[in-house]
């Protein structure tokens, strides 16, 4: 079992218990759920948009390379830098790069999750740098030294009482039980942290190729403030997030702002298609940006799983999963968590260190309808576990399903094992889940079905 | 061979693998026709899909301006977006001068149009304009953000700003209130239309951002409970006639 899997097993142990983590949950994914159903009763037809969107990503991720040429080419025209980093380490000493030569010091970043996919602030702070995290819920989670929880509310499993205590502490404020006195106090710290940043980073959710525009979604201005102040922006997205046209946005944004928050659309969908323009008034006079691979196309050439990529990061499959619903976003210790991060963190981090998340679900299918773009999310999650074990077939289950095999094929063997199986069903029974059960570590938390005392053939032969 | 060409030399790789085509069950080379609501028989070439189809999938925005109005006045009341239909240029400002009292404005913040000006100069408070540029710690002093935009949208209760014809990038989200002048023939559908007005308004030389405003700053991030006025404004006001 690798290293992942073991911490996996522990750190979920103890959550399923934690009956305070599981109220908090599922208060909060209660308040989701109906905000989501009936901001999707107000479209005309939910299913029929899905599938435009699948098709519409469908498109443009394959033709990945025309539309990627085109993004850059038309962002390139208006003096925008491009970047195009393979890997990991590429993207990060791109972004260290820039950082140094522009002599900053102070720098305000929003929401990316890339950015925690390749470890950013970590490095940044190495290098001396001050990162403050702008989004609300990041900025919380970046003061406990923690990652985020969950890909939309990275501070989800926290109470208002945990947060008060975190910033009497880190930032001397007074303690108080109301959310809006809370996020007040964050207004007030970050307000100075934008107006004093040399540089500002932020992710991006959509990369329209038509116009050479990215697309940031967001609710509370961090976004927009962190692109309109500092002198230097940096924008560090996955080269999946493509989109062939600016009109797809009329379908995406309602989409992806439904699934993932149950708004109609969020508060600020901004378009960034250069640094300041002759004539403007204000905004960063570079612009960076940065594409990052990271074993995105190996996700890529595997046609089975491909739609992966069509992934929007809403966190709808997360929010309906009774997997995550259990063990909580840190359980996974991955970037992307829930059945989506279950299905792509095998191949962005290797297949054999991290099947066991595959194995992690019911296959009960809610995440697959729940996804916005149609990611057959269930189906890849079986799809991993069929090609983990192709790869590294374990030796011991090979033997096992030989053996029942050969004895369920022969009709004497079978009928002597159903003998010995009802002999020793009443001491397996008390046996069962047991430290002396050879199978403890499955019948501890499962019964197995007696033994009949009779079989179909003996029954039907008395019947006669 | 440079990163870019290295990028893109995986991506040809990977791609000359066909993948099945959403809806077709897994099938690479199925002749199941992916089911949208068109009824032909035709396969859908994704190249050429018609964009424009997916908004009849979407929330209603309306059809006749009456209809657009009310939709907007909806969608803004769940925003908490003080939206306010009034009949002439003289009855805004007149709105206008009732807030910057009831909230009192000292310093205001804008930015040179023919709507602006006016609504500015009928205000009588000291104003900073962003054109040309400013100390941004000046435009943090002050009380409000007068802006125009360049269409509002019913189906969503959005407006559009952009770097250029509305004042900038900070102007709109950096003071804690955000007044917005529109024209009742700004109006328009939906997001496909908004889209489209945009387009015709900048095409040849776009701004470096625009943003489709939705409401006043929000967030839900602690306990899921709605704030407003996360980092940009508390409150927004759509000043139409």
């Amino acid at each position: 079992m690798s290293i992942a899997a073991q911490q996996f097993l522990e750190a979920a142990g103890s959550i399923t218990r934690n009956l305070r983590h599981r109220g908090l949950i599922q208060t909060a994914l209660r308040k989701y759920e109906a905000a989501r159903d009936r901001k999707k009763s107000a479209f005309n037809d939910w299913s029929a948009a899905r599938q435009s969107a699948a098709e519409t990503k469908w498109d443009a991720i394959n033709h990945l390379d025309t539309y990627l040429a085109e993004f850059a080419s038309k962002l390139e025209a208006r003096g925008t830098k491009v970047h195009w980093c393979p890997t990991e380490p590429e993207a990060r000493d791109t972004i260290r790069g820039i950082i140094r030569d522009s002599q900053a010091r102070c720098i305000v970043k929003s929401k990316a999750m890339t950015a925690e996919e390749i470890h950013l602030n970590e490095a940044l702070e190495k290098d001396g740098f001050e990162v403050v995290e702008s989004d609300l819920g990041e900025f919380i989670v970046q003061l406990r030294q923690e990652p985020p929880y969950h890909i939309v509310f990275p501070a989800m499993h926290l109470t208002r009482d945990e947060i008060s205590d975190l910033f009497e502490r880190e930032l001397g404020s007074d303690p108080t039980r109301e959310p809006e006195e809370l996020t007040m106090i964050a207004r007030r710290a970050l307000r100075r942290k934008y107006l004093q940043a040399d540089v500002g980073i932020t992710g991006a959710n959509f990369a329209i190729a038509e116009t050479g525009m990215v697309s940031i979604t967001e609710n509370e201005g961090n976004a927009r403030l962190t692109s309109a102040l500092p002198r230097v922006m940096v924008t560090l997205l996955g080269i999946e997030k493509v989109l062939p046209k600016l009109e797809d946005l009329a379908l995406f944004l309602p989409l992806l702002a439904t699934a993932g928050a149950g708004q109609t659309v969020t508060g600020y969908n901004t378009l960034y298609g250069g640094p300041r323009q002759p004539g403007e008034s204000d905004g960063p006079v570079e612009w960076h940006v940065v594409l990052l691979d990271n074993r995105r196309t190996e996700l890529l050439a595997d046609p089975e799983q491909r739609d992966a990529l069509h992934c929007i990061r809403c966190g709808a499959c997360l929010n309906v999963c009774p997997i995550f619903r259990n063990v909580g976003g840190h359980t996974y210790g991955t970037t992307y968590s829930g059945p989506v991060g279950s299905v792509i963190t095998p191949h962005l981090r290797g297949l054999q260190d991290w099947k066991h998340l595959s194995n992690a679900s019911s296959l009960c299918g809610a995440c697959t309808e729940a996804c916005p773009v149609k990611i057959d999310l269930h189906h890849h999650l079986l799809q991993n576990r069929r090609n983990a074990v192709g790869d590294a077939p374990s030796w011991i289950e090979r033997v096992a399903w030989r053996a029942h095999a050969f004895v369920v094929n022969t009709p004497a063997l079978y009928q002597f094992a159903q003998e010995v199986g009802r002999i020793v069903e009443p001491l397996r029974r008390r046996l069962q889940g047991t430290p002396l059960d050879p199978a403890q570590s499955w019948t501890r938390t499962r019964d197995l079905p007696p033994v009949a005392g009779e079989s179909f053939k003996e029954w039907w032969r008395n019947r006669r | 061979m440079n990163a870019r060409e290295r990028i893109l030399a995986r991506i040809r790789e990977a791609l000359t693998v066909p993948a099945p085509k959403p809806g077709s069950h897994g099938h690479v080379h199925g002749s199941h026709p992916p089911h949208v609501g068109s009824q032909d028989a035709q396969p859908i070439g994704f190249r050429n899909r018609p964009v424009h189809e997916a908004r009849a999938w979407l929330p209603k925005g309306g059809t006749t301006p009456a209809e657009h109005l009310a939709r907007f006045a909806a969608a803004s009341s769940e925003l908490k977006t003080d939206f306010r239909s009034v009949d002439s240029e003289a009855e805004a400002h007149a709105a206008l001068r009732r807030i910057a009292d009831d909230e009192g404005w000292r310093r205001v913040a804008s930015h040179h149009h023919a709507l602006t000006d006016a609504a500015v100069a009928a205000l009588g408070r000291t104003a900073l304009f962003t054109d040309g540029g400013y100390p941004p710690d000046d435009l943090e002093a002050c009380e409000a953000g007068i802006t125009t935009c360049d269409v509002l949208v019913a189906q969503t209760g959005s407006l559009v700003v952009n770097s250029r014809t509305s004042g900038g990038r900070a102007l709109s989200v950096l003071p804690p209130h955000h007044v917005v002048l529109a024209r009742r023939d700004q109006l328009v559908s939906d997001l496909t239309d908004a889209f489209e007005r945009v387009e015709a308004l900048h095409g040849r030389q776009w701004p470096s951002m625009i943003s489709l405003v939705t409401g006043p700053s929000r967030t839900g991030d602690i306990e899921r409970i709605l704030v407003l006025g996360a980092h940009g404004p508390k409150k927004l006001t759509v000043l139409m006639w």
